[in-house]
């Protein structure tokens, strides 16, 4: 009998209906304002008792909060009102104090059977959410210069020890080019190359008449330069984000030089442009013999005691140290080998000539801010932030001999030790500079906004995009519209599925979708009446109509698709968006509007005798 | 709805859409003509996307003068901003269009801040000049890709007359979209591109459908001219053509009243590309295949080609 869909079919069809409900109902559950609480360094223990002051610090001032939970690593605590959630944010910073990071989150409310399903709601973009997007470019060819500027001072140490005189020997962008006067120093140049400098390549061969070498980093070594100074970056900019408070930041590669800051939720994008922008920073200087200087305390009080006197004058900053690796003397005892930049080298060998026997001390100084209970005229309690500098000694060693650029240090209780000063002395300067290239806020309010506009708009086009197709095709309409509403929530649970983001151009996509999904019934219903039109049975015509019909919507879909597919592969993020739901949307509403309504059409029509169709 | 019945109680009546193809050839001449002097002399208002500078919106608790707002930024140090309501007139966008500079944005929400009203910060875009310029060259290079892939995909699937008909009559569609943003000196940005992207797309899909239907009358019908067997074609697919268009158009109006300022010149780039699309798939592709004179000879190979289907 025509018209039937096997009962397996119909099954796998409302299977998948209730997959897109299930997954996109998690959706309708708003969230709840939260604060969440983690320590500065990933070991602090956040448990019930760091809940515990938290929760009373609320309740002193009598805010409403609910369900708070921790794991160890970090607890969160949701408010019952969404207005307190930042003075309730201030409040727990102020009692807790700098140990801790506080951050404003939306707590998602998906129930537990939901979210044991793996259900959860689609995150929000930022034009949604509010917050601060950055686009930060890496600027690569300094990472390479400070690399071969160390190694041109090598270059010539080698080229003297060997005896070979040159002309002279330069740094040229990202080449290092030397002048030799006689072609057999030409020639035992490129012999040193080869043996102590094996990253460094002959560009030219030179010959009789050619006494110019060229030499670059080799391709394998540039690549290796580039990844690390982008990695150091991005660990610095982790490193800084998380002093921001921010409860879900991205900090991400993009492309070759390019780094994506996103700080959702963010109110003060100045303080976080400061925090991104600003390093902590590293100053050497001697220990004070006199009874004058500066006194500094240690970051981690020792057996040197709890502070140090320090000259004012520092000899070299944190911008001078090029690298800092952690690593073990003869003795398999902890040492930290630092690597200046040439300058650098220079003011130090000058600085410790005189002063061997005396202790050389490593200040860490961060920009920080912190909240200061104030309470204004009217008696009212506020929380007004203040910038600070806070200036401790990590390291304060005696100088064994005069030092250059590369010397260590010794001394260090354990492993843990040295790692973290090679760390704090790496983190005090960017392995090579960035710049904000691109930068994008939405207030809170916009975000918002945004998001009320969006969702009228999809729903007012739903709403009359039904209304049209029940019209002009009744019964047929009513299968359309079915459809529809389910390519709806197939796109929005499967969106939330894979954890795509939804922004504002992609709201526009699905709109689009609406308009466009429509299309295939549209075609399908169509061609039918033609059918009719024609002389066939009900029956026959709508075997036809489908059949005739799907070869023009899958060419139509597939080409759509190729478009959605470019679109992503050459936009940036509001367009990628749009191209995302675009597809999701394409693909979905094969399925509905082609199985779903069919299926709906059997189950009506199919089966028995039809004198008629409503269409 | 008596349209539905009208037209389900009748045979189909076939237009005589290709008779008057010669005034449609003036017409699409004419708007290409403009767009393309347009787009010539004065080319794209280019919105921030690509220009790179710096915008700031703000919003105030009551109207704001504008004027006023753009002496006191002038006072305040900033070369000749341009200050526009935006969306209500409580709402202001402050453009400072070329100046790098990043810190920019900030000091102008300081500069407002000093005056005594109360102002929100509602948006800040800073777009620097080399992120405009790769996404002029992208936005380019993405419209390009798209037009070559799809002639593939229509030359292997159909045959490359279709292919040549289905690719002017996109190129037709996006020119004149373009160049009715360049007439209408409507602001170019980012959303609008995709929109341009969308619109090729979406006037693809009516150019297959209705070349689908040419190509299956020209295997069914025989000893009648390729200029019936258009008509023909296109006065069947006729209705799906129109009620495609209203309810995209529908969906598209919601958008433009109700989604808001962000994305109101995206929704007028697709009601153009619609209209345009529309227009371009009954009259432009089917033209150009005429003009190259299309008939049974062209289809017969890929019979065995045909895609069967085993979905319903």
């Amino acid at each position: 009998m025509p018209n039937k869909y096997p009962l397996w079919k119909n099954l796998t069809i409302i299977l998948i209906i209730c997959f897109g409900l299930v997954y996109a109902m998690p959706n309708i559950y708003p969230p709840d304002p939260a604060i969440q609480l983690s320590g500065q360094s990933g070991g602090m223990l956040i448990d019930n008792a760091v809940l515990k002051k938290a929760r009373d610090s609320l309740n002193e001032v009598g805010i409403n909060h609910f369900g708070g939970y921790s794991d160890g690593r970090s607890a969160l605590l949701r408010v019952t009102d969404s207005s307190d959630q930042l003075r309730a944010k201030d409040i727990i910073q102020a009692t807790m104090g700098d140990d801790f990071i506080v951050a404003l989150n939306l707590a998602p409310t998906t129930p537990k059977w939901l979210a044991g399903l793996g259900g959860k709601p689609m995150k929000l973009g930022l034009d949604l959410s509010g917050g601060v997007h950055f686009l930060l470019e890496v600027d690569l060819n300094a990472a390479l210069e400070t690399r071969l500027e160390s190694d041109l001072e090598d270059l010539k140490g080698a080229l003297r020890e060997a005896r070979i005189r040159y002309g002279s020997l330069i740094l040229e962008k990202t080449q290092i080019i030397g002048q030799f006067r006689r072609d057999t120093q030409v020639e035992e140049a490129i012999k040193i190359v080869r043996t102590k400098f094996n990253k460094l390549q002959p560009q030219n061969m030179p010959g009789q008449n050619e006494l110019t070498l060229i030499l670059e980093l080799s391709e394998s070594e540039k690549n290796a330069i580039e990844d690390n100074a982008i990695k150091q970056n991005l660990t610095s900019l982790r490193n800084r984000v998380n002093e921001l408070g921010v409860s879900e930041p991205i900090v991400s590669r993009q492309g070759r030089n390019r780094i994506v800051v996103e700080l959702p939720g963010i109110q003060d994008t100045a303080e976080a442009k400061r925090i991104i922008g600003k390093t902590a920073n590293l100053e050497f200087r001697m220990e004070s013999l006199s009874r004058g200087g500066e006194l500094f305390k240690f970051r981690k009080p020792g057996s040197q005691g709890v502070d140090a006197r320090l000259e004012k004058r520092p000899i070299i900053t944190g911008e001078n140290v090029t690298d800092a690796r952690a690593s073990f003397d003869e003795n398999g005892r902890p040492q930290v080998n630092i690597t200046l930049d040439g300058s650098g080298g220079w003011a130090m060998g000058h600085a410790t000539r005189d002063n061997i026997g005396n202790r050389l001390g490593v200040l860490f100084i961060e920009f920080k801010t912190r909240l200061k209970k104030v309470i204004d005229e009217e008696g009212v309690l506020e929380l007004v932030p203040e910038p600070y500098v806070e200036k401790n000694i990590i390291s304060l060693a005696t100088v064994q001999a005069q030092l250059g650029k590369q010397f260590r240090i010794t001394g260090l209780d354990s492993q843990n030790e040295s790692s973290e000063l090679a760390l704090l002395l790496r983190a005090g300067a960017l392995a090579a500079p960035m710049y904000i290239v691109e930068e994008r806020t939405i207030g809170p309010s916009l975000g918002a906004e945004n998001i009320a506009l969006g969702i009228k708009s999809v729903i007012v086009g739903l709403l009359a995009v039904l209304i049209f197709m029940l019209l002009i095709y009744r019964v047929f309409g009513i299968f359309a519209n079915f459809a529809l509403a389910s390519n709806l929530l197939l796109l929005m649970g499967i969106m939330s599925l894979l954890g795509a983001t939804l922004t504002l151009p992609g709201i526009a996509g699905i709109v689009l979708t609406v308009g466009m999904a429509v299309d295939a019934n549209v075609l399908i219903f169509s061609r039918i009446r033609e059918e009719l039109a024609g002389g066939l049975s009900p029956q026959g015509a709508i075997t036809a109509g489908y059949d005739r019909a799907f070869v023009s919507i899958l060419d139509a879909n597939i080409t759509t698709l190729i478009v959605a597919l470019i679109l992503y592969a050459i936009g940036s993020g509001p367009v990628q968006g749009f191209a995302v739901t675009l597809s999701i949307g394409i693909i979905t509403s094969m399925f509905t509007s082609i199985v779903l309504t069919r299926g709906m059409v059997n189950l009506v029509y199919g089966n028995r005798k039809v004198e008629r169709l409503w269409i | 709805m008596d349209l539905a019945d009208k037209h389900k109680r009748k045979k189909i009546k076939v237009h005589n859409f290709m008779g008057i193809r010669r005034h449609a050839v003036v017409l699409s001449s004419l708007l290409l003509i403009a767009s393309l002097g347009s787009l010539m002399t004065q080319g794209l208002r280019l919105g921030l996307d690509f220009t790179g500078g710096t915008q700031v919106e703000v919003g105030y608790q009551q109207p704001a003068d504008v004027e006023l707002l753009r002496q006191q930024l002038e006072i305040a140090g900033f070369e000749s901003p341009i200050v526009v309501h935006f969306g209500s007139d409580s709402d202001v966008l402050i453009r400072l269009q070329g100046m790098p500079d990043q810190g920019l944005a900030d000091r102008v929400y300081e500069a407002l801040m000093d005056q005594d009203e109360v102002v929100e910060l509602r948006r800040v875009d800073f777009v620097g000049p080399q992120i405009g310029e790769e996404l002029r060259e992208d936005g380019g290079l993405g419209m390009l890709a798209a037009l070559v892939v799809v002639m593939i995909y229509v030359a292997i699937r159909f045959q490359l007359k279709f292919a040549i008909g289905a690719v002017l009559a996109l190129g037709h569609d996006v020119l004149i979209v373009l160049g009715f943003f360049s007439i209408t000196r409507l602001e170019f940005d980012l959303t609008v591109l995709a929109a341009v992207l969308a619109v090729v797309g979406y006037s693809l899909n009516d150019t297959i459908v209705v070349s689908d239907r040419i190509r299956e009358n020209f295997r069914k019908i025989r000893n009648v001219s390729s200029a019936d067997i258009i008509n023909e074609s296109l006065s069947q697919t006729l209705w799906r053509t129109i009620n495609t268009s209203m309810t995209t158009v529908l969906v598209l109006l919601s958008l433009f009243f109700l989604g808001g300022e962000l994305i109101h010149n995206f929704a007028i780039a697709l009601m153009a590309g619609v209209v345009i699309g529309t227009y371009s798939s009954i009259y432009v592709a089917a033209t150009v295949m005429l003009a190259m004179n299309i008939d049974r000879e062209d289809l017969i190979v890929p019979e065995k080609g045909e895609l069967i289907d085993d979905l319903p």
